[in-house]
């Protein structure tokens, strides 16, 4: 099984002989010589090179400047060329940004055209959202989003459809493909895509990881794909993890949700929406529509990143960590996992199975502060959640992002807030004893005493927030 | 008419489906070959070695050129001359080009340029503006002053005095498509370069010099750029200059594109600086002398920061009248990127000071700043109808230091603080306007109560007026030419000087074309700018190409139609002035005949149906030394008024509401021209909010990349977003008594800044100046809410 199989804007193509790291951008532009998808930034930041991806589960939109051949295996690709009808027939949302000015220099407008129709496609009106992950430079977005609006009642073209459809009848891909089923091993030293191993099982992934340590694992590529695309690094041997469907669920038990490392973040969001708000508030503005649709919960965790977004919100939660090894299976709190700056609690062929967490905590509130409100790295990301009984506070956990090498909770500050009111008083008390718990560094996003001085108002801010008052500049309307 | 229509891009069918081409869309021969840079990794030293041996050793790559291994160092500069295409032992700054790959593909060029071992001696950096003020370290020999009146005695004769420091951040340009050049070898070393550029002459010029070609050999083509803002009038050259030397001498085609980290870590960005500035003032707010200081960054190179420090220094009166000003601007040269040419080139940094001065005295005397900004307004012009003419200061000053034998402007006429008279002045009519239309004063009053009940939120709102004068200030730069043929078939081929980037020139240029001969605009063929077919042309730039081009296109129109009109009129016996074009027919002595068919009545008729045309502005006259003059046409006008909320606790801002009201004199593409301005509301807004460069201590760019470098996103624009054109012709003779649009919008962000400002003022008791910085990034807006609070 040296060959991925997958349609290519309503064509099924197999691919062979390519590097299991060669960007689906590269490979359009340069080896199917279809320009119109464009790179811009070239690290899945301004959605110059959007792609719809359809499979069994839906259409989404991507970036295919991060998204590797083999992540397409048995999918379907439509790319803007696409997205016109095969009679040369304009979508809706082609004809709008004509007739509304949505275009000026025309790079970005392929990228927004395929973000647009596949919002369009999947009903979806939360312009601001469903476009944060296309930068434009010319138009201000304001012609762009009035042709959002003009398109959303026309009808969706067919061949928007047609993708879906095809997907159901598995013949349309040869049968001595790959469509995505059965594991495929590494080897075929003819063809550099073999050397990808895609399991299908978690069982399978478990026996090679602990057999190739060395290894990277591949889910959303959302920060593997920089590895390739900006520190030009060999990342062999790598395993995909797209095709391991039970990494991808989502089960509840009794007040305890488990989310497989696979689940996408906009997958984790719609889960979380209902019981925890502010969690899916802090989600919405977790990169962009593109990386919410391939980044995965498993890979922001196992990265150690300091400034993820979900992990503070999740140590809040007081979540627990699945990790797996072999046969082998261990569970610690989340904030256990996190021991330095990039380094974690993981052994050599160890791998994020899933993360739980509870979901009641009604007073769970999550604060994203970064230089742009949408697709923006934070400076800081705090996430609060106290409990108290009559009056009293009980339990607290707050955990930051951005606030030193790890994410890491605020035992000093919690400290100071268990067992009294939770009134200006102890807030501000608490505040000052985060000096104890943070020494945060300067960088290109904020200074130490910007993060210092905003995680201790944040405290502030939430004491107002659980008080009901208007703490949110994005709520306010002119 | 075509003219006036809002006629959507030409290119927009194109855009959509993604047929648009692009450089590097554009198919090359199968053995074409892709360059990268090795870059520097220090600001400032000496390369003692440099091992390039791993680099032509790696995969796919043809060939290495070091500096050692050209017998000449091409020049890149649009300027001085001053910047080799690779360092030549010194390196002057974290990015620069150390040696060039050339490999098979664009991956394995990128690849193959990290290998190189590099041994540096570091040098000291000069990376700040004092850093280099102490070391002396500047182009041109020292400051520039230019002055008018006596702003000392005024100042210490005027009843309030403020003074303060500003700091006002840079902006990369994040054009979508990066910087890119192919260059094609042709038969006997001729050469064909495709660019991304706002500047074909200049690249053909650079590259003919770098090839040791007269420039007849090398033709350069754009049809168009993904954005070029500014950042591709001299950014382009390295690469076109590295394409065209490469395949001269290997013989293939070669293109080069930066990946974007490349880009930002390479390229020029727009100016920072500081400004200080002391002035002088009356109960009311007006101003009797000013003193600016301006501490410009120019980064290693001198590239086109003089014009544009120059800019700056012309636009530091923005609208008001200031009799008595001194203006000392200071062009600091450092080891950094070289800062270049960026929408506004200057204009919007010496607006900004002027707006700050302003939103200082009015903060000081408890005014309203629309109040003080009115009071310091120049005079109406004398056509004006609507707005008040405010007494003004008085002249004598002026009177007294006015020139020997320089004519007198008109009796009442105010002038710049380079002596130019402003004689078309619209701010107080159309200002009056814009206050109605964004209801200003009520919601002035509604923030102030809402701001009362709101102990951590609070709201502001500003109005900015803009004044910027068009035309360039390298007075020979103003001409262009435009080639035009009308084909037998009646279908019409259009070429001019000017560069697409998105600004739509090339349709509003083929709608003059097409209101000349009466024919629908989609009869007319816009062809890619072409340095074989209009020669000698100027930068797309300084807002000058539909001026320029469409004037030069208009005339080229004029002279075809004419001939045709002359041959007509003779079948008829009629007078050729009474020949009329018009709706795709000429009418002729009571016929009418469609406009093909005349066509191909003329060619057989062996009339010539193609025509050059060119056009030089006229009236300009200035002495950039003496700071005297006319160095422009006309000014363009505008206004906005900003709504913003901040979040006193983080310093998160956003804009709420912004009112747009914008001179485009009579527009020649309405949408085009609302798009335009729309468009440079935000990136004006982006350029003071969000849109941070942070270098280290080291000297190197930590925001390379849209990661950490952020424009603004959808959900930045404001939410209520309303737009409109002053619609009123142009005093002077411009095509179709239009206004260049591209950079006077730029700077209708101003206002944005001035409502954060307002707002931060919200959150003390009036004694403290925020005094807020740009960037006013959410930790800027902190640091001044805590400044106004007493915190700090």
């Amino acid at each position: 099984m040296s060959q991925i199989a997958f349609l290519l804007n309503g064509t099924p193509v197999r691919v062979q002989g390519e590097s299991p790291t060669r960007t689906l951008l590269d490979w359009l532009r340069d080896t199917r010589r279809l320009t119109g998808t464009k790179e811009g930034c070239n690290e899945g930041d301004c959605g110059a090179c959007t792609v719809m991806v359809t499979d069994a589960e839906g259409s989404r939109a991507l970036n295919a400047c991060i998204l590797f051949l083999p992540q397409l295996a048995g999918k379907a690709v439509r790319t803007v060329e696409g997205i016109t009808g095969p009679q040369g027939e304009l979508h809706p949302v082609q004809r709008e940004m004509i007739t509304h000015h949505g275009s000026q220099c025309g790079f970005c407008t392929p990228g927004f055209v395929v973000s647009m129709a596949t919002a369009h496609l999947n009903g979806d009106t939360d312009h601001d959202d469903q476009l944060a992950g296309n930068l434009c430079r010319c138009t201000g977005y304001a012609p762009i989003i009035r042709a959002a609006v003009a398109a959303q009642t026309a009808a969706v073209p067919d061949w928007m459809r047609a993708d879906q459809t095809a997907l159901k009848d598995p013949s349309i891909f040869c049968p001595e493909i790959s469509s995505g089923g059965g594991a495929a091993r590494a080897g075929g030293a003819d063809s550099p895509l073999g050397a990808a191993y895609r399991p299908t099982t978690v069982d399978d992934l478990a026996q090679w990881y602990a057999d190739h340590p060395q290894a990277t694992l591949i889910a959303g590529a959302t920060d593997v794909g920089l590895w390739v695309t900006k520190q030009l690094r060999d990342l062999s041997p790598v395993a995909f993890l797209g095709g391991i469907a039970a990494l991808r669920q989502i089960t509840r038990d009794g007040d305890q949700m488990r989310v497989g490392a696979g689940v996408t973040i906009a997958d984790l969001r719609r889960a979380v929406a209902p019981f925890h708000p502010s969690f899916a508030e802090l989600l919405r503005r977790y990169a962009s529509e593109q990386v919410r649709n391939a980044a995965t919960i498993g890979g922001n965790i196992a990265n150690g990143s300091p400034i993820g977004d979900a992990p503070p919100a999740l140590i809040a939660l007081g979540a627990t960590l699945h990790l797996r090894r072999g046969q082998t299976r261990r569970d610690l709190p989340l904030e256990a996992f996190f021991l330095d700056y990039r380094k974690q609690d993981r052994q050599p062929g160890e791998f994020v199975e899933a993360v739980s967490f509870p979901t009641h905590a009604p007073a769970l509130r999550c604060y994203k502060l970064s230089k742009r409100f949408d697709q923006d790295i934070s400076a800081v990301c705090g996430a609060f959640n106290i409990t108290q009984d009559k009056g009293i506070v009980t339990a607290a956990r707050i955990a930051f992002g951005g606030m030193a090498g790890t994410p890491k909770r605020a035992v000093q500050a919690e400290a100071v807030l268990i067992g009294r009111p939770f009134d200006i008083a102890a807030a501000t008390a608490a505040a000052e004893a985060m000096a104890q718990d943070f020494t945060p560094l300067s960088d290109m996003r904020a200074s130490a005493a910007y993060r210092l001085q905003t995680a201790r108002n944040m405290l502030i801010r939430y004491l107002h927030d659980l008080g009901g008052a208007a703490v949110s500049v994005l709520k306010v309307r002119a | 008419m075509s003219i006036g229509k809002p006629l959507p891009h030409d290119a927009a069918p194109l855009h959509v489906t993604g047929q648009a081409r692009y450089v590097d869309d554009i198919p090359l021969p199968g053995d074409a070959l892709h360059l990268a840079f090795g870059l520097s990794t220090i600001a400032h030293g000496r390369v003692t070695a440099m091992d390039l041996g791993p680099v032509r050793a790696a995969s796919g790559v043809v060939a290495v050129l070091g500096p050692d291994d050209l017998d000449t160092m091409p020049d890149c500069s649009p300027s001085a001359h001053d910047e080799p295409l690779l360092a030549t032992g010194e390196v002057r700054y974290l990015g620069m080009p150390l040696f060039v790959v050339i490999a098979d593909s664009h991956l394995a060029a990128r690849k193959a340029a990290r290998l190189a071992r590099v041994s540096y001696e570091s040098r000291p950096a000069l990376l700040t503006v004092d850093e280099a003020l102490a070391a002396n370290s500047r182009f041109e020999d020292g400051p520039v002053i230019w002055q008018k009146g006596d702003c000392a005695a005024a100042i210490a004769g005027a009843a309030h005095v403020v003074e303060g420091r500003f700091e006002v951040g840079g902006q990369e340009h994040f054009y979508l498509e990066g910087q890119i050049a192919a260059a094609l070898p042709l038969e006997g070393g001729d050469i064909l370069i495709h660019s991304s550029t706002q500047h074909p002459t200049e690249i053909q010029h650079k590259v003919a010099h770098a090839l040791h070609l007269p420039m007849h050999a090398v033709r350069v083509e754009v049809r168009r750029m993904g954005g070029g803002f500014g950042g591709k009038e001299s950014q382009g050259n390295a690469l076109a200059i590295a394409c065209a030397i490469a395949a001269q001498r290997i013989g293939r085609p070669c293109k080069m594109r930066y990946d974007r980290d490349d880009d930002m870590m390479i390229t020029g960005k727009r100016h920072d600086l500081r400004i200080l500035y002391r002035a002088g003032f009356d109960d009311a707010g007006r101003l009797a002398g000013v003193e600016f200081t301006h501490l410009f960054r120019c980064g290693w190179a001198q590239d086109l920061s003089l014009p544009v420090a120059d800019r700056a220094m012309l636009h530091a009166d923005n609208c008001y009248h200031l009799p008595n000003i001194r203006i000392e601007s200071h062009r600091l040269k450092t080891h950094t990127q070289s800062a270049t040419a960026f929408r506004g080139f200057g204009g919007p940094q010496g607006m900004i000071g002027i707006e700050r001065v302003m939103d200082h005295v009015a903060h000081t005397l408890g005014r309203d700043p629309l109040q003080v900004r009115l009071a310091n307004f120049y005079r109406a012009a004398a056509g004006a109808t609507g707005g008040a003419s405010p007494p003004g200061p008085p002249e004598d000053v002026f009177r007294q230091k006015m020139d020997e034998g320089r004519a007198s402007p008109p009796a009442g006429v105010q002038t710049t603080p380079f002596f130019m008279p402003v004689e078309d002045f619209i701010g107080h009519e159309l200002v009056a306007d814009l206050v109605a239309r964004s209801d200003y004063a009520a919601r002035r009053s509604a923030i102030a109560a809402w701001n009362a009940d709101n102990p951590v939120l609070k709201r502001g709102i500003a109005l900015t007026p803009v004044k910027f004068g068009i035309s360039f200030t390298l007075t020979h730069l103003n001409q262009a030419g435009a080639l035009v043929h009308v084909y037998q078939d009646g279908s019409i081929h259009l070429n001019h000087g000017g560069t697409e980037m998105g600004q739509g020139l090339f349709q509003k240029v083929a709608q003059v074309a097409a209101g000349v001969f009466g024919v629908d605009p989609a009869v007319i063929k816009i062809t890619a700018t072409d340095t074989g077919k209009v020669p000698n042309t100027s930068a797309t730039a300084a807002s000058s190409g539909s001026d320029l081009n469409g004037m030069a296109a208009q005339a080229a129109c004029v002279t075809i139609r004419d001939r045709m009109a002359e041959f007509i009129a003779g079948k008829h016996q009629v007078r050729s002035q009474d020949v009329r074009f018009e709706g795709g027919m000429v009418r002729v002595g009571g016929e009418a005949y469609a406009f093909a068919r005349v066509a191909q009545w003329a060619y057989e008729g062996r009339v010539s149906l193609s025509s050059t045309g060119f056009y030089a502005t006229p009236k300009l006259q200035w002495d950039r030394k003496a700071g005297k003059g006319r160095p422009f046409l006309y000014f363009a006008y505008g206004a906005a008024v900003t709504e913003v909320v901040i979040d006193t606790l983080t310093g998160e801002n956003r804009i709420l509401r912004a009112d747009l009201l914008h001179d485009t004199g009579t527009s020649l593409n309405s949408a085009l021209d609302i798009g335009q301005v729309e468009g440079a509301y935000v990136q004006g807004a982006g350029w003071l909010t969000t849109e941070e460069l942070v270098w280290d201590g080291k000297g190197r760019l930590t925001t390379h990349a849209p990661s950490t470098y952020k424009i603004p996103a959808c959900s930045d624009r404001p939410e209520v977003f309303n737009v409109a054109l002053w619609g009123r012709p142009n005093a002077e003779e411009t095509v179709g008594k239009s206004k260049a649009v591209g950079e006077p919008p730029f700077m209708l962000g101003i206002s944005a800044l001035f409502a954060l400002s307002d707002a931060v003022a919200a959150c003390g008791d009036g004694s403290v100046y925020p005094a807020l910085d740009a960037p006013a990034t959410a930790e800027r807006v902190l640091m001044a809410v805590r400044r106004v609070q007493g915190h700090v």
